[in-house]
């Protein structure tokens, strides 16, 4: 297992007009291969944009990214298309013939199999997340050494979510695929995902492995009158409520623990007040740190 | 064969639960030398978590010396944990302390404040 990175950007921007905002700039960042990283951020944030570059549906207006050819990478947008006139058994065999050498059957047949679907039925009478059940199993078949998943739970039920998470995982298991999947709801892919990029307003703000992003950063509390000891300090949120102050921040050395208490925050917690406060320093954690991100 | 049960709510990091359910398998006698642990994919397939979470797990596991990685077989059982059986002398003792505890009107909540207390102060180091 290697840390090259299976997707590098470089001062990446995109315009989708002469006269519209940035979607995205300056947004420089590498995936390691053989992880599963959460693309994360709110509604708007660029990372439907980010996806569809690493896709190579999508050029950029500057800069560059590097991602594997097509063949080998398989992408599901948010929309799933697929043919609403085609059975489920068509719509595979479809991916083995579009995938000459590399479709693994079996794999995609699990993975319908599974959502207990009928392989005669058509795409148009299925649900929304039999849908996505059979994008994914259209994906995962093609052996792909990238999947690019956009929101890919968005419309299942708890249940068909944990059972299509478990499928993913398996699949990064066994084949060492290496996954970027987006959502905006991150209970979702907390434990899922060992690598983070938080994209916000166009910009990558958190990237790094999960363990260490969050590693970086303490809940603090402690006297208000005590807020100049935080100076030192990275404070991506801070608080005062009568007496009491509270900060999310990145510690750049001990803390005094006389006068603060101090808790490791959830991955929810950082990712929170990291988008209430957009003006916060953008970290990177990883082997490119140094010129990774240009807050 | 042993389950996962991973709480994304306890706090404790992922890999933790991990080596401290088998841990605690293998304290119980669930798990005995030579017992094969479920592959990555088998949890991940049915907790849902990243499989190099698993793999980390293991790995610690590994390094303590209580289970051992065969190439190509999957991961085995070395040794037990002999610590306290579930029917030792130890066992006995804290029954029994607990039933005083209660006799003497502790609320489970107090039981656990104490408990974790002199649990830290005699046991210090396994940091979660």
């Amino acid at each position: 297992m290697t840390d090259d990175p299976v997707i590098e950007a470089t001062g990446l921007g995109v315009r989708y007009s002469r006269r519209g905002g940035w979607a995205l700039r300056d947004c420089s960042f590498g995936l390691p291969a053989h992880r599963v990283c959460a693309l994360v951020g709110p509604n708007g944030a660029g990372k439907s944009t980010l996806l569809a570059l690493a896709a190579g549906l999508l050029r950029p207006t500057e800069g560059a990214i590097s991602a594997p050819p097509r063949e080998e990478t398989a992408y599901v947008g948010q929309d799933k298309p697929l043919y609403p006139q085609l059975t489920v058994d068509e719509t595979l065999r479809m991916g083995r013939e579009l995938n000459p050498g590399r479709w693994d059957a079996k794999s995609a047949a699990r993975i319908v199999q599974e959502g207990g679907l009928d392989g005669g039925a058509r795409i148009r009478s299925l649900s929304g997340g039999q849908r996505t059940r059979v994008a994914l199993a259209l994906a995962l078949g093609k052996r792909p050494r990238l999947l690019l998943l956009d929101e890919p739970m968005a419309d299942l039920d708890p249940l068909a979510r944990h059972r299509l998470m478990g499928a993913l995982m398996a699949d990064a298991a066994e084949n060492g695929t290496s996954v970027v999947m987006s959502s905006h709801i991150v209970a979702e892919l907390e434990g899922a995902c060992d690598h983070l990029l938080l994209v916000d307003g166009g910009r990558v703000r958190l990237s790094g492995p999960v363990d260490d992003v969050v590693a970086a950063h303490r809940l603090i509390s402690g006297p208000a009158t005590a807020l100049a000891d935080l100076a030192p300090h990275t404070v991506v949120e801070s608080r005062t409520t009568g007496r009491l102050l509270t900060a999310l921040a990145r510690p750049n050395g001990p803390l005094d623990t006389d006068t603060w208490q101090t808790a490791h925050p959830s991955l929810e917690e950082l990712l929170l007040a990291h988008l209430r406060s957009p003006d916060a320093p953008a970290l990177a954690v990883g082997p490119r740190s140094a010129e990774a991100v240009r807050a | 064969m042993l389950e996962y049960r991973i709480d994304r709510r306890s706090g404790m990091a992922t890999y933790l639960q991990i080596v401290h359910q088998t841990k605690q398998a293998l304290r119980l006698g669930l798990l005995e030398p030579g017992d094969k642990l479920p592959t990555a994919r088998e949890v991940v397939e049915a907790t849902a978590i990243n499989p190099n979470t698993v793999l980390k797990a293991y790995r610690e596991l590994e390094r303590e010396g209580l289970v051992e990685a065969r190439r190509g077989l999957g991961t085995f059982v070395r040794r037990s944990l002999g610590g306290a059986p579930a029917d030792s002398p130890l066992r006995e003792e804290l029954a029994d302390w607990a039933r005083r505890a209660s006799a003497a009107g502790m609320e489970r909540d107090d039981v656990a404040a104490l408990f974790t207390a002199v649990l830290d102060q005699h046991f210090k180091g396994d940091d979660t």
